[in-house]
């Protein structure tokens, strides 16, 4: 420990108390004030699903297992005059159960067609742990509070996410 | 008595005197409890305590919790000694009204002044160490014992320091009733300069010390509280209690801190006494209030010590009892007598 | 139902019914009557946790104490049989949940190990920043809390206010504040956001001013250094062949850091840093030994932010990484002592067997020699200096 010349350690442990006391607090007193999380904040996973094409790669990869996903295949008319018919895949359901969701992101991740999307939201805390399994439409409600990508630190490579 | 309770009959009178009494406690323990618990506990962690109940900086918290425990389930452990355990928390509060009988607030406004005012009131407040043992054994449950053990050999250690500091004051102010000792300092000079009379925190700052440390160790406070430790013992002799036994604890904790500050004020600061106020009127009406701002002064030393310290082991709180409080207040008396007898 | 019948040589089937009497197992404790048997955990605000200590007491002196463990088993070894290297990833965070980056950086490297890749120098560097302030975050953390331990309330909210600056920090960059989940077989997920590096260095002064805080309000009071001096001495030879590793031994005078001594990892060759070590051994030297380090992290967070260079963040690696077999083995310097990750692969995508070293394990072996002959209070002293957590004793 410094050399300083000696206050005994119990005054001086005074003076740190009393100093912190006329320094006021740092509570946030929720839900009157707000903190805004960091935009990278892991709230809650939000899905554009037109982007989704049924691939499941995000159901399998959840380490909880915690995606349902059910999807069937519709017949299209072809693009072009004498094509053959293009087969979709349609959506049914996709449902994340946030009971369980570990807030890993791998499967926002994995996803190849850039359907998941992180949000910093995280104020939906249920009375009933039924109502956190979250389906297609109420994920579809996240995707309005997506914040834009932001930019990188210097030094980062061009062109990246 | 009040002269104008002449003809009000010694029945209402004793009625009334006791209510106040009654009423102290809690009303001190909810005062201290929130200003010096709550709030300044909290802001010296750098948060904020209550805010909500009340609207007001949570002022209704305490009176909140009180209502809450009143309601609670009376559990007793299967293995406890039921009446034993059920006398306990009695016995340590009733200790603490005894105190408040002796405590002067103004020149009548006492309960009863007795000639042996501080012998009574040292007395009587270790009686608490009787209720703390008997609800550490009657718990039935290993920690809680260990509790009580400990207190008991640490009530019954600082006890002697507490009263070689008052043996002091004493000595110095040549009597031993509370209100000749208020008057004492309120009617004396420092060197012949009459206006801040004579507080004996000037002459007799070792026992007032003394007194603080003492007075923290018998309130099993921080840094003496390992029958309480918290992180070892969970509430030590009070585990067990809770609802209403535990309310009463936590009142008698609070209100005997109240006690104990009301009695460094009266004995080192000058209690009720503003010196040049000599009428017996505005006496009885700014004395409560002088009262009052010296035993918060007093209690917001101690409750800052507590949250800042750590605490003592037990066999280290002993060799402070025995091997340095007990000299010191020794020598304080001897350098007393010698003064008064010089001077 | 009748019992099925049993060929000739089976061992019979064991009857759940007969086995209750295990769930009281007071193991290697012999009952005597005149001394009493004390049960702190598995709950207790002391125990960091679920560890249950039987201790046998003769008033308020220990004669002897057992530490019994697995109250928080959750099979980590089991979980990673059956889960792909992201997957593990994410589980392994929760370890020694206060300093969660730093459980995922030797798993990541010894599977880098296995593929023959390595990390671009700024995925490199971004590592070690994430794991020197995971350490800073889970030290101030205890700087606050062992003040708690020995009676004193006020350190433990500082050390909350503390760590919230540097979890923000983590929660900008990597989006968790607890379990960041960032690391990736080649590199990192992401690249830090604009103006990281600055917010950096301002909370690095705040912490600097938190460690001066602590040391005037614990360090240097004497009542804590009348607690702690003398409590609980590991003799240094003996605490390493109990395996203690970390600032417990470095706090004992055994001048051993992984991240100096051991085989060189992330950026730590490139770095000046000072390994501090205490010739006592007893809590106050482990409690200060902790401090000091603190100290040091925040400088060598510093020197990195000076050096960082440019570049990508990930190295080429195919999209459905399969881990070609083999077997690796890495141990680093985590803020609760040595980690180390034994990692068998048989070309899946998930490990075949991964073994987990982790430091509370061995750091709690050496409670029953320590704590005889001790004060009731001197254990609490003696569990919160030895800083374990139980996620990372039981896995």
């Amino acid at each position: 420990m410094s050399p300083k010349p000696k206050v005994p350690g119990l005054i001086s442990g005074l003076g740190v108390t009393f100093k912190a006391m006329l320094q006021g607090a740092v509570t946030v007193q929720y839900p009157h004030e707000k903190e805004d999380p960091a935009p990278r904040a892991r709230g809650v996973i939000a899905l554009k699903e037109e982007n989704c094409t049924v691939c499941m790669l995000c159901a399998r990869e959840c380490p909880d297992w915690c995606i349902y996903i059910e999807g069937h295949k519709e017949k299209r008319p072809p693009r072009r005059e004498g094509g053959r018919e293009r087969t979709v895949s349609v959506l049914d359901r996709f449902d994340i159960d946030y009971g369980l969701c570990m807030y890993c992101g791998i499967c926002v991740e994995v996803c190849p067609f850039d359907a998941l999307f992180w949000s910093p939201e995280f104020e939906y805390s249920e009375v009933d742990i039924a109502a956190l399994l979250h389906d297609k439409v109420k994920l579809g409600e996240w995707m309005e509070t997506v914040p834009e990508p932001e930019a990188l630190e210097v030094g980062a490579e061009k062109g990246k996410k | 008595m009040i002269t104008l309770a002449a003809d009000i009959g010694w029945g209402t009178v004793l009625a009334i005197k006791t209510v106040i009494v009654l009423g102290m406690i809690p009303v001190g323990a909810i005062v201290l409890g929130y200003v010096f618990l709550l709030k300044m506990m909290a802001h010296m962690q750098s948060r904020l305590g209550p805010m909500d109940p009340g609207g007001f900086h949570g002022w209704f918290q305490l009176v909140g919790d009180g209502i809450k425990f009143l309601q609670k389930e009376d559990i007793m452990p299967e293995q406890a000694d039921r009446r034993v355990f059920a006398m306990a928390p009695a016995v340590v509060v009733i200790s603490t009204f005894l105190v408040f009988i002796v405590i002067p607030a103004g020149p009548d406004l006492i309960v009863r002044d007795l000639d042996v005012g501080v012998f009574y009131a040292l007395a009587v407040s270790s009686l608490s160490v009787i209720g703390v043992l008997m609800a550490g054994w009657a718990s039935a449950n290993k920690f809680a014992l260990l509790g009580a053990l400990r207190a008991a050999a640490q009530l019954i250690a600082y006890e002697l320091p507490l009263l070689l500091a008052v043996v002091g004051v004493v000595v110095q102010a040549g009597t031993m009733s509370l209100q000749g000792i208020v008057e004492v300092q309120r009617d004396s000079a420092i060197f012949g300069f009459d206006g801040l009379g004579n507080p004996f925190i000037l002459t007799q700052f070792i026992g007032f010390a003394l007194f603080l440390v003492a007075a923290q160790a018998e309130l099993t406070q921080t840094p003496f509280d390992m029958p309480v430790a918290e992180s070892e013992l969970v509430s030590g002799y009070m585990v067990e209690y809770t609802g209403f036994r535990f309310l009463f604890f936590f009142i008698g904790e609070f209100g005997t801190a109240f006690a104990f500050a009301g009695l460094a004020a009266t004995l080192f600061l000058g209690g009720w006494g503003i010196p040049g106020v000599d009428s017996a009127a505005l006496g009885n009406v700014l004395g409560p209030v002088a009262l009052f701002t010296k035993l918060m002064a007093v209690a917001f030393l101690m409750f800052w010590v507590r949250f800042t310290y750590p605490r003592l082991r037990e066999d280290q709180l002993q060799a402070v009892a025995w091997k340095y409080l007990i000299p010191i207040g020794l020598a304080n008396i001897l350098l007393t007598g010698f003064f008064k007898v010089a001077f | 139902m009748t019992e099925p019948t049993l060929l000739p040589g089976a061992t019979p089937r064991l009857d759940p019914r007969d086995m209750r009497h295990l769930a009281d197992a007071q193991v290697n404790v012999e009952l005597d009557t005149g001394d009493m048997i004390l049960n702190l955990g598995p709950q207790h605000p002391a125990t960091h946790g679920t560890l249950r200590l039987v201790v046998r007491l003769d008033g308020e002196r220990v004669i002897a104490a057992d530490p019994v463990i697995g109250y928080m088993h959750r099979g980590y070894e089991k979980l990673t049989e059956v889960r792909s290297y992201p997957q593990i990833t994410t589980l392994i965070n929760r370890i020694d949940w206060l300093s969660s980056f730093a459980n995922e950086v030797p798993f990541i490297h010894a599977a880098e190990q296995l593929m023959g890749i390595e990390a671009p120098p700024r995925a490199q560097y971004i590592r070690t920043i994430l794991t020197e302030l995971s350490r800073i975050a889970t030290f101030v953390l205890f700087l606050g809390e062992m003040g708690l331990q020995v009676g004193a309330l006020t350190p433990a909210f500082y050390g909350f206010r503390d760590r919230e600056h540097v979890l923000n920090l983590i929660e900008s960059a990597t989006g968790g504040r607890f379990h960041p989940n960032f690391n990736r077989i080649g590199g990192l997920k992401d690249d830090l956001p604009w103006g990281w590096v600055n917010e950096t260095r301002s909370t690095m002064k705040l912490v600097l001013d938190g460690c001066d805080v602590f040391d005037r309000l614990v360090a240097g009071n004497e009542i804590f250094e009348a607690r702690t001096r003398g409590v609980g001495i590991i003799p240094g030879a003996l605490g390493a062949s109990y395996g203690v590793s970390g600032s417990n031994l470095r706090a004992s005078g055994v001048d051993w850091d992984l991240r100096r001594d051991g085989k060189p990892y992330l950026v730590y060759p490139e770095l000046d840093f000072k390994v501090w070590t205490h010739p006592d051994g007893d809590s106050f030297a482990r409690y200060w030994v902790r401090l000091q380090e603190t100290r040091e992290s925040v400088r060598m967070v510093v020197q990195m932010l000076d050096q960082m260079p440019e570049g990508p963040i990930m190295a080429k690696v195919p999209r459905i990484i399969k881990v070609p077999a083999g077997e690796a083995w890495v141990e680093t310097e985590n803020p609760l002592g040595q980690m180390g990750y034994y990692v068998v692969s048989k070309g899946a995508i998930g490990p075949f067997r991964v073994k987990i070293r982790s430091a509370s394990f061995s750091n709690v072996s050496i409670l029953p020699w320590l704590l005889r002959g001790v004060y009731v209070p001197d254990v609490i002293t003696i569990l919160g200096s030895l800083y374990f957590i139980l996620g990372d004793i039981d896995r």
